[in-house]
């Protein structure tokens, strides 16, 4: 499983975290990356609305240097905005000889892309490579309920990422189902967080990433897990300004902390949070991680079921559980999703007998 | 909001511009017939002067003026919700970056900021060959004016080591700043081209 590797700008500064959690998970499963030699920067939406010309040919220059020096090996890149860069660069060589020669022309170098473009997320979503994944989970994450979120540039143009399902994609909610968590159902997997708006236009763009947070609080999010370092960047680094303003409007701040999903992947490998880069998060990341991969002590452990253990959970979510449903709560009625909330947290968790049939019998 | 179009303004200048933006996007703009599913799923279209939907409209209309002062193009975060989702197959994002990039062209940007910020960017590719977040970061308050924007959070990535003051660019330097500059050229060319009608569409 070796790939030609293109890292990204953000890899080794804001999106650290994703190349220290995808080197550990990628060592445990036996993952080889060999860089592309002197890639260059991918463009992404600066590139775009400069000149369409520079969009092809920053990806095409990266792709003509893996097809030169790595041949043979398809590529891989962590960044989501790469992907859709180099994807799209890809997609437009192959649509002809015309397009091929006019990308050729702009980059002075063959380019026949002939070499797929992944993304990690689809790497590790191979039926191979999550078997390897499965392989090596230590301690899994117990059933924490795990918003997974995609972002637009792994699923859109949908004929040019040929990503999955571009309205509702499932393979990193599967990937954290394998690890043990409980993949949520919510509505803005694939919403915009605004992307570079988030620095150029702040103002309009906040509200983009602070509906994000309100649907996974709504659904019983108790994380986000991300496959882009924009999208982690401005969910992760702008929470706490978010909460401060709906604090001043009356309204109940989130408490989410968001992952790369190889950092979820790799802590229910029993990495921690100093290797994978969880530790580097703005939004405090670290205890809710610690929590999910220790098996509680106070209930029995009903492993040989396959069952996770998260009633035993229940007491110590109880107070994250209810801030986060309070998103919802109707002004007239602010007190009633507090005491909701512990009730709420197991019945909708129906992973151990008892509250299955606490379940059933509500039902009937 | 009621707004009295002259429709009897457009020129056959403009009109020719519309065929050329049409023609750039990869589109038609007949497909389109208004249903505003493109505008209902947008992100961003609390922050817009015309609804993406409106844009189409004005194109349809030959108001090629109003549409390419519109504020929209540049408020689009080109997530592409809009054109992943058209009944009618219209690229709506492709339409609103050939449209942002002929006001560029034409000396005209309606969201300073937004123009700023990707100016920085692209001339970090050509000095660096990659992105260096925190340069771009920087200069971006320095030439926006918002001089304090984030500044509290840099000496946090500092310690996460986010960033750092070593600079990351690639060895072939020259390569890259030649393509660049080829592709900004390229875009200076067209410009100077629809300024002296070269962009009018012979349909």
């Amino acid at each position: 499983m070796k790939y030609a590797y293109f890292p990204g700008c953000s890899a080794n500064s804001t999106g650290i975290s994703f190349t220290l959690s995808a080197d550990y998970v990628g060592g445990r499963i036996g993952l080889e990356l060999e860089e592309i030699p002197d890639w260059c920067c991918c463009g992404t939406s600066a590139a775009l609305v400069t000149s369409a010309d520079l969009s092809l040919a920053l990806p095409a220059r990266s792709l003509a240097l893996a097809e030169q020096h790595l041949p043979g090996l398809d590529v891989a890149t962590p960044c989501a905005g790469c992907f859709a860069s180099l994807k799209g660069a890809q997609h437009y060589v192959r649509r002809g000889t015309e397009q091929r020669a006019h990308v050729e022309q702009l980059i002075e170098m063959p380019y026949a892309a002939t070499a797929e473009v992944y993304s990690f997320l689809e790497v590790m979503a191979q039926p191979e490579v999550s078997e390897q994944i499965a392989s090596q989970l230590t301690t899994g994450l117990n059933g924490l309920k795990v918003a997974s979120y995609y972002g637009c540039a792994l699923v859109r143009p949908a004929d040019v990422t040929q990503f999955e399902d571009p309205e509702n994609p499932q393979s990193m909610d599967r990937l954290m189902e394998l690890a043990g968590a409980e993949a949520i159902s919510w509505a803005y997997k694939t919403e915009c967080c605004g992307a570079s708006h988030q620095i150029s236009e702040p103002k309009g763009a906040r509200l983009l990433v602070e509906r994000i947070f309100a649907d996974a609080a709504a659904n019983g999010a108790e994380a986000i897990a991300c496959a882009c370092p924009l999208c982690l960047l401005n969910l992760d680094l702008r929470e706490a300004e978010i909460n401060a303003t709906r604090q001043a409007r009356g309204e109940q701040p989130f408490d989410i902390p968001i992952y790369y999903f190889t950092e979820l992947l790799g802590a229910a490998m029993g990495g921690s949070a100093k290797q994978l880069g969880i530790d580097r998060h703005f939004w405090p990341a670290e205890a809710l991680v610690q929590r999910a991969v220790s098996p509680s002590p106070a209930e029995p452990v009903l492993d040989d079921a396959g069952l996770k253990p998260d009633s035993a959970d229940a007491p110590a979510a109880a107070p994250t559980a209810a801030p986060m449903a309070a998103p919802m709560a109707t002004p007239e009625q602010p007190a009633e999703p507090a005491a909701e909330a512990p009730a709420a947290a197991p019945a909708e968790a129906a992973a151990t007998p008892a509250t299955a049939v606490a379940k059933e019998v509500a039902d009937e | 909001m009621v707004q009295i179009l002259d429709l009897s303004a457009a020129t056959q200048a403009d009109l020719g511009s519309v065929a050329a933006i049409a023609k750039s996007a990869g589109v038609d703009f007949d497909d389109c017939y208004q249903c505003g599913k493109c505008s209902a799923g947008c992100p961003m279209a609390h922050e817009m002067d015309f609804l993406p939907r409106q844009v189409i409209r004005l194109l349809q209309l030959g108001q090629y003026q109003e549409a390419l002062g519109a504020h929209t193009p540049w408020v689009c975060a080109n997530c592409m919700v809009c054109s992943a989702r058209c009944p009618q197959g219209v690229d709506i994002a492709a339409i609103m970056l050939s449209l942002r990039r002929a006001a560029k062209r034409a000396g005209l940007r309606p969201e300073k900021e937004t123009d700023i910020f990707d100016d920085i960017f692209v001339g970090n590719i050509r000095r660096f060959g990659k992105s260096n977040e925190a340069v771009l970061a920087g200069m971006f308050n320095l030439k926006s004016g918002h001089l304090m924007q984030d500044v509290l959070n840099a000496p946090k990535m500092a310690v996460r080591g986010m960033i750092g003051p070593k600079l990351h660019s690639v060895h072939d330097k020259d390569a890259v700043r030649q393509l660049v500059d080829k592709c900004l050229a390229a875009e200076k060319a067209k410009g100077q081209a629809a300024q002296s009608g070269g962009e009018v569409s012979p349909s």
